[in-house]
């Protein structure tokens, strides 16, 4: 093993990973904030809730990936919360561990899930 | 080490760590600490009603029939109650979010700001939730 984490490069905290989901919970919050102000804005300022409208905004192409983009950042920004929440709270390991791969694979579904729903309309 | 030193009664002294959710009541809550509080609170619980927000989705764009069975849901009061309570949590969560946002960057993080941003987000989330609840219902 080449020894590239030695001196002054050696990492002396955490797992070194915290970092990144930091960042990925900042990046999904900043899509999911856009999506948000784009659909409430369209929500509160239609005439009148009805199918016709609310479908016809689902139908078109680019509303449905930005969509799916935005429903994939919500599953991972959930992933890093929940993950935080399991680590704060559940203290033995295997307990955590079983709760954590539980949420992975439930969002992971709930990804396919929203994939059916958005191309059904 | 010398007898006098030995013998030196052990107080209890105070243990500080991670404070548990018993110790609440003792703490002098602050806007800010309400808004961390509900910011986690909101996110579980949207987290464990994903499926039926997905399902209400789903009624909602799959066609004509399913848009009527999920108005059909909306008339019950519980569900109103339930929705609410989900758009309130993500209001509240968004809010907080944007909120985070900013202190990311520096802005808003002195005693007075980062208290008066909190209050913010307390009274906006409650007017967002109010305003979509009332479109939702068919006030407007």
């Amino acid at each position: 093993m080449a020894k590239n984490n030695v001196g002054p490069k050696r990492l002396v905290v955490g797992a070194g990973y915290g970092w990144k989901d930091w960042m990925a919970q900042r990046v999904t919050a900043i899509v999911m904030a856009v999506y948000t102000v784009v659909l409430l804005v369209t929500f509160l300022t239609a005439q009148n809730f009805t199918y016709e409208g609310w479908a016809g905004l689902f139908a078109q192409q680019w509303f449905k990936l930005f969509s799916l983009v935005t429903f994939a950042a919500l599953f991972y920004h959930a992933w890093v919360g929940m993950r935080d929440i399991w680590m704060d709270y559940v203290k033995p390991v295997g307990v955590r561990l079983a709760l954590q791969m539980a949420t992975i694979l439930w969002l992971v579904a709930c990804s396919a899930w929203t994939v059916q729903i958005l191309w059904s309309v | 080490m010398s007898e006098a030193v030995k013998e030196v009664p052990r107080k209890e002294r105070p243990h500080f760590s991670n404070i548990h959710v018993t110790d609440l009541m003792n703490y002098r809550m602050t806007p800010s600490a309400y808004v961390s509080i509900l910011h986690r609170v909101s996110g579980a619980v949207m987290f464990l009603l994903l499926p039926f927000v997905l399902y209400l989705l789903q009624l909602s764009i799959t066609s004509e029939m399913t848009f009527a069975r999920f108005a059909g849901i909306l008339e019950h009061s519980l569900a109103k109650l339930v929705l609410l309570g989900l758009i309130w949590g993500y209001m509240h969560h968004f809010c907080a979010g944007v909120r985070h946002l900013f202190m990311d960057m520096h802005v808003g993080i002195e005693k007075d700001s980062s208290r008066q941003s909190a209050v913010s987000v307390l009274v906006v989330s409650l007017l967002l939730t109010a305003l979509a609840g009332l479109k939702l219902f068919g006030v407007f």
